[in-house]
């Protein structure tokens, strides 16, 4: 990276299109799996939360302290268990989400207005019938909230999980920081971005397309 | 069991306590960067914040530049930080982990400062015109002590992203608690990268309480 040598080299670009592309699957898959395995963890802790409402103070205690800790250092702190593997990184990843996943869901159930519920209780609603066919639609715009913010927040941490050797956009990153050469440096910081960007936009899509009701916002 | 035990060894060995890799010097390097990092940050977003807060102007921008400050990577911004670095002959370590932290913490205290001024009872603020107080008197007596609490969620959450950026900067040859991360990862030693991950960590949630304790008190007075 002296002066004389240009930033980006277009060349080794064209040459390594196919790895840019394995890269960036593997960094879409590495979010992916997190996002959708927090999800889930997330609804599970969500109800329970719901049905239990004195447990919410512990489970927020845990996923905030969990979201405080530098990506690197949670990371680092697994491997000595989880090794260098799929599994230690994906556990750092998914606790990640799951603060703000939980957030949204609580938030989202909690913002439906009372005499809806009691309506749909009025008219023969179970309580999972409830759930499933008033309460989480209604609140589905506030939980896509939440997983705009949790995929584009996984995405940037996916981009520090290529020094457990897990690939994605980092990759490229840890290459150029090692041959001390620009042109990965470049596309893999521009990969990760670009990632974010395409991501949140079509996630704003995925919320129009299902909740058509909501569209004024 | 054995593992946490050579770990607690590690940390209690009086060698890891001495010299420029000691753990005093690398907690003050990490400190000593986050702080400045923070500082140089509110300098800029704080001024910036709360005047657009308090005359109202900009506020689609003030919110959003939260949001756009989010989707970007610090492993990224890093990366953007270095180029910048190297081409203006600052070389590696110290600067471009300063460079990449300082846009990664404007963004939350920009946006809260904006949104603390912003959400003061505008009933109060006319009171206080009514009585004669000049702009900036309603800004410092009026505003600013309603808002505090929303300010400093904002630093709390610029500090946190910082220790952990300043963590990364060790991969651009920086000091501070990162080194014992990836030296630790490319020796395979690791007792010193759990150590080293568990002092960032227990800073990253020292901060956040510490902040969350002035919070508090800043909402009672």
């Amino acid at each position: 990276m002296t002066p004389e040598e240009p930033l980006i080299r277009w060349d080794w670009i064209a040459s390594h299109l196919d790895e840019i592309a394995m890269r960036a699957g593997e960094h879409i898959q590495l979010t992916v799996i997190a996002v959708g395995l927090g999800l889930v963890i997330a609804f599970g802790l969500s109800l329970l939360v719901l049905r239990v409402p004195r447990l919410e103070q512990s489970a927020t205690l845990v996923t905030g302290t969990l979201y405080t800790i530098p990506s690197l250092a949670l990371f680092a702190l697994l491997i000595p268990y989880t090794g260098l593997t799929l599994l230690t990184a994906e556990i750092g990843l998914v606790g990640y989400t799951l603060l703000i996943l939980m957030r949204n869901i609580l938030g989202g159930i909690r913002s439906v207005p009372e005499d809806v519920r009691e309506s749909a209780l009025g008219m023969g609603y179970t309580r999972a019938q409830l759930l499933w066919r008033v309460e989480l639609p209604l609140a589905l715009p506030i939980i896509v909230a939440g997983i705009r913010i949790a995929t584009i927040t996984t995405i940037g941490l996916v981009t520090v999980t290529a020094l457990i050797g897990q690939g994605g956009a980092g990759y490229l990153i840890l290459i150029g920081l090692q041959r001390f050469f620009s042109t990965p440096l470049i596309v893999g910081a521009a990969l990760s971005l670009t990632l974010a960007i395409v991501a949140d936009g079509a996630l704003v899509l995925m919320q129009r397309a299902f909740t058509p009701w909501s569209r004024a916002r | 069991m054995s593992f946490l035990t050579s770990v607690a060894a590690w940390l209690a060995d009086g060698a890891h306590w001495q010299g420029a890799d000691g753990i005093p010097i690398r907690v003050l390097e990490h400190v000593e960067l986050s702080a400045l990092a923070v500082v140089v940050a509110a300098g800029v977003a704080l001024p910036l914040g709360l005047y657009l807060g308090h005359t109202g102007r900009a506020s689609f921008a003030a919110i959003n530049v939260a949001n756009v400050g989010r989707a970007i990577p610090s492993l990224a911004m890093l990366v953007f930080a270095l180029l910048v670095s190297i081409q203006i002959g600052l070389g590696l370590g110290f600067w471009p982990t300063l460079f990449a932290m300082v846009p990664l913490a404007i963004p939350p205290i920009l946006t809260n400062s904006f949104v603390a001024i912003r959400t003061t009872d505008r009933d109060i603020v006319e009171a206080a015109r009514g009585m004669g107080m000049r702009e900036l008197q309603v800004l410092r007596a009026v505003e600013l002590p309603a808002g505090l609490p929303i300010v400093l969620a904002g630093l709390r959450t610029a500090s946190v992203n910082v220790v952990a950026t300043a963590t990364l900067g060790a991969l651009v040859a920086g000091g501070g608690l990162g080194r014992y991360i990836v030296d630790g990862l490319a020796l395979q030693e690791y007792e010193r990268l759990f150590a080293g991950a568990l002092l960032v960590a227990l800073l990253a949630v020292g901060i956040e309480v510490g902040f969350g304790v002035l919070e508090r008190a800043s909402r009672h007075t």
